[in-house]
């Protein structure tokens, strides 16, 4: 029996029509495939295809220094791409013994939390697209400009920075990097409650939300989940509050978590991690300290024979660098642990039996962005 | 032939004994046909061009853009363009499709607005159609359109349309209750399923003012409901982009497509209409018994602006819901209009006919 008959016969018997959502379709963030078994609107089961966008980026590490992998970890989450950078260069500094100077520290932290900031204001604006609140986009995406702003005076880049390299930054701040950023946390405390009152608080958007793709705290530890959608369950997963890198032993933080676990806890969690950020910033942008930015590095470098990993809080969840090394100036083996990856995991179980309009909202709030998973 | 913007009615009259002065009545008829007929189909062409041109201008002011502002004074052509590129756009054919109705089902979408503008009071004397059971011939013609939809969906010979398709389905005949019922409880008011005379009788106060609570109740329901009825956000599910692509009309292209998106907008014009007519007091000016002087000054204005105003601030508030509010799912909407909305509009009805009996209104 071939595939159409299959699916004509199990159209007849058991109600059932496949039909593919994606690898061209609005609310799977790119090229996500999701072959689904409706029977009506109801969701009976999921499987997401990946390989649309895979480009064997682990394998193309072998073939290059450690300063061209730099260029390739943003290419996997493009949303958070300085934190990718990061936590490659911290793992080469730390194969090294290189200790950075506290500015470098400094200055990373408040980019990285900028960078979360821009990708959070971004899954808003696309969330609200997914539940069909068009005018979302536009808020975010209006104040995502002003972080990509920071980011272009700073390294010249808006959205693939690559302005960590293995021992500091590319160049040092721009002179208005400080007063920038200050003018922005001043702007955005005033516009991020505009948030709640256009989507937060509005009750279609908590109708389709509360209660609607529950997963408990054990499953999410068995998937992996990790940021937002682990720490909306209860699992307490944050990699900058457990073992924390660059300069977040110096800020304090509260680690946003619910104990919920559905997709509105997965919301609340994003928009409470945007407030994080923000203090995060103030706490940083004032005192940081002069000094070098960037420690003298050899051009080529080698790291010592050993296996690495490095795990850093990308605006996603957990990105883990996994570095095997022979001596030579190329890695011999290279493994991302990316977080979209492990979401992906336990959507099935989220999005059974639910609606199609449910599953929609289900994925949004686990925002996806496929050339991570798909490396 | 007097021409007199406050009452049509000699110009009418002036037009049609004129004709019937020259040739048999039989071609005066036709000849007169032919004008009305022409005349609204340009007033569609225009209206569903601007309304589009609205849309994107008031969108753009809620979302902090500007909108269109390349095509003419601020844009004011861009709708136009856009016409041109659809007309000229290759009409993609669709393997397995079923040719038949999928070239028919825009047809039948645009003729059941086409068909429902005509009976809708403009101003004084300016009135193509003026049934005695107007109301009922609106409610019955604008709901064909629905299974202009449903075609649609089904002859793409694709799962996401027959997906909007079935929605759309479901939304439309339930809400045409909710719509039905709550121009109902205002004919019960007004006594007469007439759209003239329910005009005239708002000479002294508009039915939203007269009929008490019921009558604003009424109009809330009408206002959710229509919305639901013509596809339109938060209850665009049968078009909902973000789940199922672009619903029933995804597979069509170029001119077809564009009459889909025309019949939408010309829905949301009909449905605010109506909603003038009967609440508002159609093309009537503002008026409050007893105060000759204020009536005198709210005569200057012209019954035609009276009119397209309060279209368009019914038109800005379906608009304005549009671009606020995420989608509802497919079982909240049923639910909002079984549960809620169905039982409010029954106890309304029999609320308006206690009040009515009663000479409680206005």
């Amino acid at each position: 029996m071939n595939m159409e008959e299959a699916n004509i016969q199990s159209l007849i018997e058991e109600q059932e029509f496949t039909i593919n959502m994606g690898p061209q379709h609005p609310s799977t963030h790119g090229v996500l495939r999701l072959i689904l078994k409706l029977q009506g609107e109801m969701v009976r089961e999921v499987k997401p295809q990946l390989g649309y966008i895979h480009r064997g980026i682990e394998k193309m590490c072998e073939k290059m220094t450690y300063q061209q992998i730099i260029h390739l970890t943003d290419r996997l989450d493009y949303f958070s791409a300085h934190i990718l950078n990061e936590a490659v260069c911290l793992n080469v500094e730390r194969a090294l013994e290189i200790e950075v100077p506290d500015r470098v520290k400094y200055v990373r932290t408040i980019l990285d939390e900028l960078n979360r900031l821009a990708s959070h204001q971004l899954w808003w604006c696309a969330y609200g697209m997914d539940l069909g609140a068009l005018t979302t986009f536009f808020y975010g995406l209006r104040d995502r400009e002003k972080i990509l702003d920071i980011f272009e005076e700073t390294c010249g880049a808006r959205l693939l920075f690559s302005f960590n390299v293995p021992g500091g930054l590319m160049y040092d701040i721009h002179p208005n990097f400080q007063k920038r950023i200050k003018e922005f946390i001043k702007y955005f405390r005033k516009k991020l409650p505009e948030y709640d009152a256009l989507l937060t608080g509005n009750p279609i958007m908590q109708e389709r939300t509360i209660g609607i793709g529950y997963i408990s705290k054990e499953d999410a530890i068995n998937y992996g989940l990790t940021g937002p959608p682990g720490r909306a369950s209860g699992f307490s997963c944050d990699v900058r509050a457990h073992q924390p890198y660059s300069a977040y032993p110096f800020v304090k933080f509260n680690e946003a978590l619910f104990t919920e676990g559905d997709t509105f806890h997965r919301y609340k969690v994003r928009i409470a991690e945007m407030w994080e950020s923000m203090s995060i910033i103030e706490q940083l942008v004032d005192n940081i300290p002069e000094g070098d930015y960037s420690v003298k590095m050899k051009p080529v470098i080698k790291l010592p024979e050993g296996e690495y990993y490095q795990r850093v809080e990308a605006a996603r969840g957990e990105f883990g660098v996994y570095i095997v090394s022979d001596g030579n100036k190329t890695p011999f083996r290279m493994k991302f642990r990316s977080p979209n990856f492990c979401n992906l995991a336990p959507l099935h179980i989220l999005s059974i039996d639910q609606k199609i309009a449910d599953l929609v909202a289900i994925s949004g709030s686990l925002d996806f962005v496929i050339p991570d998973m798909d490396r | 032939m007097s021409f007199n913007i406050y009452d049509f009615t000699s110009f009418t009259k002036s037009i049609d004994e004129g004709l019937m002065a020259v040739m048999s009545p039989f071609w005066a008829v036709t000849i007169e046909m032919i004008l009305i007929g022409v005349a609204i189909l340009a007033f569609y062409a225009v209206v569903g061009l601007y309304l589009v041109y609205a849309e994107r201008k008031i969108c753009a002011f809620m979302q902090c853009r500007i909108g269109p502002n390349r095509v003419g004074p601020y844009g004011f052509f861009q709708t136009i363009a856009d016409l041109i590129k659809l007309l000229l756009k290759e009409l993609i054919p669709i393997k397995n499709a079923d040719k038949l109705l999928f070239n028919i089902a825009p047809f039948i979408v645009i003729i059941a607005s086409f068909m429902a503008i005509a009976a809708i009071p403009f101003a004084k004397g300016l009135h193509a159609m003026d049934f005695n059971i107007g109301v009922f011939y609106v409610m019955a013609v604008s709901s064909l359109g629905v299974i202009g939809v449903l075609i649609a969906g089904w002859s793409s010979n694709n799962k996401y349309s027959l997906i909007g398709a079935m929605r759309s389905g479901a939304q439309i005949v339930s809400y045409e209750l909710s719509v039905g019922l709550s121009l109902i409880t205002v004919v019960i008011l007004a006594g007469t399923l007439q759209f003239s005379a329910i005009v005239e009788g708002q000479a002294t106060g508009w039915f939203i003012f007269k009929g008490h609570i019921p009558a604003v109740i009424a109009f809330l329901v009408f206002l959710v409901a229509s919305t639901a009825e013509t596809n339109r956000g938060p209850f665009d599910l049968a078009e909902a982009e973000s789940e199922l692509t672009a619903g029933f009309h995804t597979e069509y292209s170029g001119i077809k497509f564009a009459f889909f998106f025309l019949a939408e907008y010309m829905n949301m014009f009909i449905v605010a209409s109506i909603a003038a007519t009967v609440f508002l007091g159609g093309w009537m000016p503002f008026h409050i018994g007893g105060w000759e002087a204020f009536n005198h000054i709210m005569d200057f204005i012209p019954p035609f602006i009276w009119y397209i105003g309060k279209t368009a601030f019914v038109i800005f508030l379906m608009m304005w819901f549009k671009w606020t509010f995420p989608r509802l799912r497919i079982d909240q909407l049923l639910t909002l209009e079984w549960k809620y909305l169905l039982p409010i509009n029954l106890f309304n009805i029999i609320l308006m006919a206690f009040i009515v009996l009663m000479g409680w209104h206005f």
